[in-house]
């Protein structure tokens, strides 16, 4: 392997904003990265990780604060001179120019030499295992191709850092779970720093070794996928995370870590997340596989169900509580529609987060 | 396109009704519509350009083609030739090479409609209206000499029209807003993450344009080349206003209108009309050929 990516300490976002006109995409957003992490940017769209993602490229000018490599402050610096590799949501491949000549584009760029030009594109088209497929047009692959395309454009010109637009968006399901791995392998056999941007929580938790996730141009929390999928530290992360249930309720009482919410009728205990006061409004948030079919008593709703979904091992429904709270639950067994339901989770899986953070 | 190929030979192959298998091919109903449309190029080009063609050979005296060695042997007709081409084509290469930069301005511009609008206002005027304005303000006794003349930049008015700058300024006036048109909408139809990405693999600003904008505008430039050529070729009304219809901007279709109109020799004209005809195909299909030499695909590079 002799495509070797340039060498580098740390990216460092400090107080990036980007506004445009009067919406501020980005709110002081600041972000250290490590040579070798692989960084997934995750959130709704219009979040700003798009936004984010493009200031580091250098393809949008950042409104204030300053992004350093090292000790080089880049955030004034053109895309060319920055040297990033950029994998594009629809590709951006030049439809005119051969696979061999869209790889070998960057490296003309640079003046390389002709034969050093074709034995590195010969060796980035073998890593995304595209050999064979080197004479022919972009228009002539498959999505999936193209996708491999784009990928060994962007590292044959051994960028410190390869940012990746939500790169599988425009792949069908199957392929796109190839593709992720694809990317790890990939990722993994450059030691290449990667940061990725995403709106799909299973890309970001599978590939990433660190999670950001965006809202309205802020940064809500910072961590590895284990931190974010079972330690959410904001209700939105939690949305993010699978929580499919998000009620809200009063807290009426609190004893060490966790709190207890009146919720219509049932009363529902919770780990808290964020301290909460008593009497003040609050969030449960519990995941669909937690809340199953059970007994009457604490920690149950009384629902009946709207929906019900068969997901081979296991059944999928909706349900309402007579208080018209819309509730998503497991079950291992078929249940009736219309039926009256108890549905439980235990105070271990239920995590509590207070109204405004 | 592998996969119509193979929808339309399995339809052939299983031997169906003559309906299918036209249909397969894209005939259908809808196709009949363009009967009306065959029938307008039949009447108005088809007959007039074959009836031009017969009369042309059919000369007040001598033999059939002493139309054609008229032209070519008489200085004051075949001169005209290049008169016109030398008059529509620098024309057509500088709105060409105008528009294109403006072109790229304009892209990136949020008020578009408003810069395009006003660009596209001289189409609507028409030649005579563009003519006698021109010769209002650059004339001897116009705006532009006056306003020089007043701050003493020059001692005698500057000779601007009834010459060949005048019939050139108002070929650009008149074709440039066409020319612009179809090159900002082949700029504007190249995926601007192209560039992006060039940008990103570093590209400078100039390289961007060389590498991948160029190579893919090339064909659109040549047809837009094609299109304002003819135009400017076939010019007439600004050529007698504004030039020296006697002298250097005696052009072709100038020839032609003496022929008919105050010889009432119409087998020379129509003979003129050939002529003419010829040499715009003739750069039209070299401009053509060139073609074939770019990339001719889809600008938008990958499915989205």
């Amino acid at each position: 392997m002799t495509i070797a990516l340039q060498k580098f300490d740390e990216l460092r976002l400090d107080q990036v904003r980007r506004e445009f006109g009067s919406l501020n995409a980005l709110r002081d957003v600041t972000l250290t990265v490590k040579r070798g992490e692989f960084i997934a940017l995750l959130g709704p769209s219009g979040c700003g990780k798009s936004t984010t993602l493009n200031c580091i490229a250098g393809l949008l000018p950042v409104t204030g604060g300053a992004i350093w490599l090292d000790k080089r402050r880049i955030d004034t610096l053109r895309p060319e001179e920055r040297g990033f590799g950029m994998v594009f949501q629809s590709y951006a491949l030049f439809p005119h120019l051969t696979v061999k000549q869209n790889v070998g584009f960057g490296l003309k760029m640079r003046g390389v030499a002709k034969a050093e030009i074709s034995r590195k594109v010969d060796e980035a088209l073998a890593l995304v295992r595209l050999t064979g497929q080197a004479q022919k047009l972009p228009g002539q692959l498959s999505g999936g191709q193209q996708q491999r395309v784009a990928i060994a454009r962007a590292i044959v010109i051994e960028p410190p850092l390869v940012l990746m637009d939500e790169p599988l968006s425009n792949l069908d399901a199957k392929l796109r779970l190839e593709m992720r791995a694809e990317i790890r392998r990939i990722h993994n056999t450059l030691g290449a720093t990667t940061i990725y941007v995403t709106h799909d929580q299973d890309e970001a938790l599978s590939l990433a070794d660190r999670i950001v996730v965006l809202k309205d141009g802020v940064i809500r929390q910072v961590g590895t996928p284990n931190d974010l999928y079972e330690k959410p530290a904001h209700i939105d992360v939690a949305d993010f995370m699978g929580f499919r249930n998000r009620i809200r309720g009063k807290v009426i009482r609190q004893s060490g870590s966790r709190a207890t919410l009146a919720i219509g009728d049932s009363e529902v205990t919770g780990i808290m997340r964020a301290s909460v006061q008593d009497g003040s409004e609050a969030y449960a948030a519990i995941r669909a596989d937690d809340l199953t079919t059970g007994e009457a008593g604490a920690n149950a709703f009384a629902a009946q169900v709207e929906t019900i979904e068969y997901r081979g091992r296991e059944f999928v429904g909706t349900a309402r509580t007579s208080d018209g709270i819309d509730l998503v639950f497991r079950s291992d067994h078929a249940v009736a529609l219309g039926s009256g339901v108890h549905l439980r989770a235990t105070p271990d899986r239920v995590l509590v987060f207070s109204e405004q953070m | 396109m592998t996969m119509t190929a193979l929808v339309e030979n399995q339809a052939v192959e299983s031997g169906s009704n003559l309906r299918q298998r036209l249909a397969a091919r894209g005939f259908d109903a809808v196709t009949l519509l363009l009967i009306p449309a065959f029938v307008l190029l039949a009447l108005l080009f088809l007959y007039p350009f074959g009836y031009g063609l017969v009369l042309s050979f059919e000369p007040k005296a001598g033999a059939a083609w002493s139309n054609y060695a008229r032209f070519f042997t008489d200085p004051y007709l075949y001169s005209t030739i290049w008169k016109t081409l030398l008059l529509s084509v620098p024309v057509t290469l500088v709105n060409l090479l105008v528009s294109l930069p403006v072109a790229f301005r304009v892209r990136l511009m949020y008020r578009q409609r408003l810069l395009t609008t006003i660009l596209v206002v001289p189409i609507t005027l028409g030649t005579v209206l563009i003519a006698e304005g021109l010769l209002n303000y650059l004339g001897p006794q116009g705006w532009f000499n006056r306003v020089l003349l007043s701050i003493g930049l020059i001692d005698h008015p500057l000779r601007l029209v009834h010459n060949y700058w005048g019939v050139f300024a108002s070929l650009v006036i008149n074709g440039f807003p066409f020319t612009f048109l179809l090159v900002l909408s082949y700029v504007t139809g190249i995926d601007p993450a192209l560039e992006q990405a060039a940008a990103t693999l570093g590209a400078s600003a100039r390289q961007r344009f060389t590498h991948v904008y160029l190579p893919i505008l090339m064909p659109g430039l040549a047809i837009t080349f094609c299109l304002s050529f003819v135009q400017a070729f076939s010019v007439f009304p600004s050529a007698v206003l504004l030039g020296e219809p006697a002298g250097e901007t005696r052009v072709i279709s100038i020839a032609a209108y003496q022929a008919a109109f105050e010889e009432y020799d119409y087998s020379m004209a129509s003979a003129i009309a050939m002529i003419m005809g010829f040499v715009q195909l003739a750069i039209v299909m070299g401009m053509m050929a060139t073609r074939g030499l770019f990339y001719r695909g889809p600008v938008a590079g990958t499915k989205g």
